[in-house]
């Protein structure tokens, strides 16, 4: 990979799905809750749109995600996913026990929430492993990460 | 004469394996032990316990989070080794004589 090939059909195409495909990560993230999905299918929707995007449209386009930004990502999917985990041990219950997180509301609407946290944790961990994954095997002209 | 041995090995090992397979519950049957643990406590309390309708995700994100932190942790793992095996070179490896050729 030493450069995007991106033709004006390609980056139309390209262009024209990716907000879609978004939209899609986003229900499927979402819906999860209530029916087949989660934070793992989300996120390798949202890395095959980046994914895409690199492709036709090159690293630097705007609304891609950069190496580094990958790599910020995969970082922080296991912290959020932790750091829900440690914010309910520290408020008084166990480990990922989401009822115990110190929000307003119903107990079980609380781990509804918390479900949907850990989820989205996912969902940018996984994101930013795929796109990272994928940068490492298809170095850029510079050969850098 | 390893190989052999081996081979020889194997098969009580097959017969003994072909034996045990025979024993495993039926397909669906509903008084496997896979069935009567904590499988009916999660179809019976996971709706109001956990709020989701969907009951694998009641399993996966809350009943078993600490094991689908573990997943993610290994995915994380994977693109750490990936980074750190392919992503330090500098410049790309000399082709070989090989490859020449």
């Amino acid at each position: 990979m030493k450069s995007k090939f991106g033709s004006p059909v390609l980056d139309a195409s390209a262009r024209l799905l990716a907000p879609f495909m978004w939209l899609f990560a986003a229900y499927v993230l979402v819906h999860g809750h209530d029916s087949p999905g989660g934070g793992f299918q989300a996120g390798v929707i949202l890395a095959a749109s980046i994914i895409m995007l690199r492709l036709v449209r090159g690293e630097a386009s705007p609304p891609g995600l950069t190496s580094r930004g990958a790599l910020t990502f995969a970082c922080a999917g296991p912290l959020i996913y932790g750091g829900i985990g440690i914010v309910s041990l520290l408020s008084g219950g166990n480990f990922l026990d989401y009822g115990a997180l110190p929000l307003p509301m119903d107990p079980v609407q609380i781990r509804v929430i918390g479900t949907l946290g850990i989820e989205t944790g996912v969902m940018i961990g996984v994101t930013g492993v795929m796109v990272l994954i994928f940068d490492v095997l298809a170095p850029w002209d510079d050969g850098t990460v | 004469m390893i190989g052999r041995l081996a081979v020889l090995l194997l098969i009580p090992a097959f017969v003994v394996l072909l034996q045990a397979a025979a024993e495993l519950p039926a397909v669906g049957d509903g008084d496997s032990p896979a069935f009567t643990h904590v499988a009916p406590y999660y179809l019976e309390h996971a709706h109001e316990e956990t709020g989701a309708p969907n009951f694998v995700t009641a399993v996966l994100a809350d009943y078993r989070g600490y094991d689908t932190f573990g997943e993610l942790t290994v995915i994380f793992t994977a693109g750490l080794a990936c980074l750190l095996i392919l992503g330090t070179r500098d410049e790309p490896p000399a082709p070989r004589d090989e490859d020449v050729a």
